[in-house]
């Protein structure tokens, strides 16, 4: 009786902690505004993930590393090393090589004020109280708009005063950010600029929703990078737990019993 | 504590259980650990084949690519140097590189020249004896160990190979020099560690 | 049962099927004491019969303690102790060292599992009295277990070099420059250099792979010698000791530890396996608390992240710092949060003599003790929670109440482990 209770305890425990261990609970990353769902649909698509490949290769590798992500592991999404050499090496890369760029960490911080961070984690270190790093990632790639009074011309929402101008206005087009000045709810004398909305100005190659879909891609891609083996992480954990609690704790059991029946 | 009989049936069964799926478990456990031994995706790609453009070679020009740590010579073998080979197919301990055939000659290099195109020859350049590189290509009485053949001999203990590599009788060297696996991936492209038979 | 020195027997516990050992083990045994200690330590090692949930948890850190270490010998093959290639050779390990996700994932929910463990093991010394005479010592052994565990876990915690490794470290080892007259030269001395950087990461590399494993292994090894010397005690806190059969000399309320509790505590340690899994298979981070989310971002000397917290393990002694915020006596507040928090862990040394309770189990205590743990228990975990966060004017409130609880349970226990009316403790344990 001891032990069946001390057994459901440590079960209970067991997954109150996992439950709980799946919500990103601790504060880390800073995260003033509230952010937008990523759509975690497309995380398990290979389709969307080699798209979202496409985009990170074409979009993002000119100026931000991913060196601890090698190319031939893309064949973890179906990407075969004859489409990785012939759409996705630009620069004379072989397949087996880290995505790295050849800009160094001196020029970026006099070009660009900080270094581009390297994205191989960024998924995973983005993550914070107000949602997980896809969550962020995706609210900010769609929230840049036209800010005359920074140098790169743009801001964002996510992240205020970025460095990063809006690589993907081609795409997105080019939007600017109504604010309205309310009063501080903490301090009635102060007033606050909140965010009312977005406005196109010039309209991009893709509509709101084709975007959209596109950032959902890419930032499913950027998940997949910073653990590409969460999915069998995942398989071999039911085999595991499956194997610990349906075989070796009914012998184990078993075993205790015969010995402790005698004990009173 | 019981000495029923039953009892001890029950535990013995018990304690056979636990111990066969513990032991599965426990071996199902050390099977990763032992696999972090093996060459990581990095070693692996830094043992990867090695393309090399081979257009300028000129005639009788030794180059050396280094393939997975060690030194390749791709030797433009002139006619004098393939004319040698006959003189020396009495003089070689294994002339048709019948030893070890899995190990240092691949099936499409099991010829006299020991090579795809007779006039290039790609060997790996260390000594099968304890792993020195032998200088050379030696021209007819160029040297005193050779003598009037030609090839290459081995600075550290005096073994002697022909120009296909093939190893002199009553050397040190137990061995003819290692054939990489290769391919060309045209004419003037040679490809070092991969051969069409999936190296 | 058990022959004399000449003919070791194997006690499977099977009774009649024990039969004399061959001829190797009796080899074996004329030139070691292996027999001997097979029996003073597992066969023979009499333990009360009455365990309960709590008495897994010292097998289980054992057990984490193994797991740590063997883990911890296959991610040192892989990773590089050096500033500049450190935080890629941790990538490298989870992406291209075959199954070195694994071997990481293990490590670090290990390392979170190791404290989870320990703090239930001290918890249960705390309810049932084990740190009472006879056995002051295991108790002392044990803090210092902690100590070490808690520096070998600050030093481990650098290794990844991310930001709040980096900054973790920063804030930690300049806590040791707020010791009066020497600290600042101490600080350097500690890190190597004027700022946490290689010198510091290969030095701690150092104490976390060597120097502290085996400091606690040796501490280990006493903490259970100290427990055999005397015999464990138990959930209803009764001397088994003073029950033992006329004839055999065995306590009455006693079992063998082999085989009645190696069975039983493989059960635990199965269930334990099972949580483990659960965790570091489906939810490695916890959240961001056993793998911090910043800490995927590469250390940044330039960068000081909005928020350095310490690793979850560490937040209700951190909170305790950050509580102290008045100078006193010409001394700075700083200094005083740093005396407080070590005086926090260091109590924990003082409790078998601060203990004057005539009763040494909560069982048989007055009710009024089973309130005032539960108020020490909760102040305790709000201090963790608070830890967490950045600090606030109510934060600072509620920690300083709780610190004030905490150290109030300790300094006012020789008086009110006297209060209430206590229940008569039974001569027999009881299951």
């Amino acid at each position: 009786m001891k032990l069946i209770k001390s057994t459901l305890t440590a079960a209970l425990a067991g997954v109150t902690l996992v439950i709980a261990g799946l919500c990103p609970v601790a504060q880390a990353a800073e995260a003033d505004i509230r952010l937008d769902r990523a759509p975690a649909d497309r995380f398990t698509d290979l389709q969307a993930l080699q798209r979202g490949a496409a985009m990170f290769v074409n979009y993002c590798l000119n100026c931000h590393s991913a060196q601890s992500m090698r190319y031939n592991r893309l064949k973890d999404i179906g990407i075969s090393d004859e489409q990785i050499k012939n759409n996705l090496l630009f620069t004379g890369e072989k397949v087996g090589e880290l995505m790295t760029i050849s800009m160094s960490k001196k020029d970026a911080k006099e070009w660009f004020g900080a270094p581009p961070p390297d994205l191989s984690v960024i998924a995973r270190a983005r993550a914070s109280g107000a949602g997980s790093g896809a969550d962020w990632l995706y609210t900010y790639l769609r929230t840049f708009y036209r800010d005359p009074s920074r140098e790169s011309g743009w801001n964002n929402l996510a992240f205020a005063n970025v460095g990063m101008p809006h690589v993907l206005y081609d795409l997105q087009g080019e939007q600017v950010a109504r604010f309205v000045k309310e009063k501080d709810p903490h301090d009635p004398s102060k007033t606050v600029s909140k965010f009312e909305g977005f406005e196109i100005v010039k309209p991009g190659k893709m509509s709101k929703l084709e975007f959209d879909n596109a950032i959902g891609d890419l930032v499913g891609y950027l998940v997949w990078m910073a653990e590409p083996v969460a999915a069998q992480r995942k398989q071999l954990g039911i085999a595991v737990l499956m194997f610990l609690g349906l075989f070796l704790l009914p012998c184990a059991w078993m075993l205790n019993r015969s010995y402790w029946k005698d004990i009173h | 504590m019981s000495n029923d009989p039953s009892a001890h049936s029950g535990r013995r069964g018990a304690i056979v259980a636990t111990s066969v799926v513990g032991g599965i478990g426990a071996l199902c456990t050390a099977i990763p650990f032992v696999s972090t031994f093996a060459p990581s995706e990095k070693a692996r790609a830094a043992g990867a084949p090695v393309e090399v453009d081979i257009a300028n070679l000129k005639e009788g020009e030794l180059i050396i690519a280094e393939w997975r740590g060690k030194p390749v010579w791709i030797l433009k073998r002139s006619k004098e140097m393939l004319d040698s080979l006959a003189k020396t197919e009495s003089k070689v301990a294994d002339p048709k590189s019948e030893r070890k055939p899995s190990e240092l000659t691949p099936e499409y290099c099991r010829n006299q020249a020991r090579s795809i195109k007779p006039e290039v020859l790609v060997a790996v350049g260390i000594c099968t004896h304890l792993g020195c590189s032998p200088s050379g290509p030696f021209a007819i009485g160029a040297n005193i160990t050779l003598g009037d053949d030609m090839g290459f001999v081995c600075p550290c203990h005096g073994s002697t190979f022909d120009m296909a590599g093939r190893v002199w009788k009553a050397k040190p060297a137990p061995d003819n020099l290692e054939i990489p696996p290769h391919k060309y991936l045209s004419d003037t492209r040679l490809l070092i560690g991969e051969d069409n038979k999936g190296a | 049962m058990a022959a004399g020195k000449k003919e070791p027997v194997l006690v499977t516990g099977l009774g009649a099927l024990d039969k004399p050992a061959s001829g190797l083990l009796t080899w074996v045994d004329q030139r070691f004491p292996l027999m001997e200690n097979w029996k003073a330590h597992l066969s023979e090692y009499y333990a009360p019969k009455n365990f309960n949930f709590w008495y897994f948890f010292g097998a289980l850190a054992m057990l984490v303690l193994v797991i740590q270490i063997v883990t911890g010998i296959f991610l040192t093959m892989h990773y590089k102790p050096d500033a500049a290639k450190a935080f890629e050779s941790v990538e490298y390990i989870m992406r291209e060292v075959p199954w070195g996700w694994l071997v990481r994932y293990m490590h670090s929910t290990g390392a979170s599992m190791f404290f989870v463990v320990i703090y239930l093991h001290m918890f249960r010394g705390l309810i049932y009295g084990s740190y009472r005479k006879p056995r002051e010592l295991i108790w002392v052994f044990g803090v210092m277990i902690f100590l070490c565990l808690m520096a070998e876990a600050f030093f481990g915690y650098l290794l990844p070099w991310g930001q709040m490794s980096y900054w973790g470290a920063q804030v930690i080892v300049n806590l040791a420059s707020a010791i009066p007259l020497i600290g600042p030269d101490l600080a350097i001395w500690v890190r190597g250099d004027y700022v946490v950087g290689d010198a510091t990461l290969n030095r701690f590399f150092a104490f976390h792979v060597i120097a502290l494993p085996l400091v606690l292994l040796g501490l280990v090894a006493a903490h259970i010698l100290a427990l055999h010397e005397v015999g464990s005690n138990n959930p209803d806190g009764v001397e088994i000791n003073e029950n033992k059969d006329p004839k055999t000399g065995i306590p009455l309320d006693g079992i063998p530890f082999h085989p009645y509790y190696t069975v039983h505590d493989i059960v635990g340690v199965v269930v334990f396996l099972m949580v483990f899994s659960a965790i570091a298979f489906f939810a490695p981070e916890m959240g961001g608390y056993f793998l911090e989310y910043n800490n995927f971002v590469p250390a940044d000397p330039l960068k000081t992240p909005l928020h350095i917290a310490p690793v979850w393990y560490f937040t209700p002694y951190y909170s305790i710092l950050r509580a102290m915020v008045w100078n006193f006596f010409w001394i700075d507040a700083k200094v005083w949060g740093v005396v407080a928090m070590g005086a926090s862990t260091l109590i924990f040394f003082f409790l078998p003599w601060l203990d004057r309770s005539p009763v040494k189990s909560i069982r048989y205590r007055p009710r009024l003790h089973t309130w005032i743990y539960t108020l020490f228990v909760i102040a305790f975990l709000i201090l963790g929670y608070l830890g967490t966060l950045p600090p606030s004017p109510v934060g600072e409130i509620v920690s300083q109440v709780c610190t004030l609880i905490y150290f109030a349970f300790f300094l006012g226990m020789p008086w009110w482990s006297r209060w209430g009316q206590f229940k008569p403790v039974p001569a027999r344990v009881t299951m």
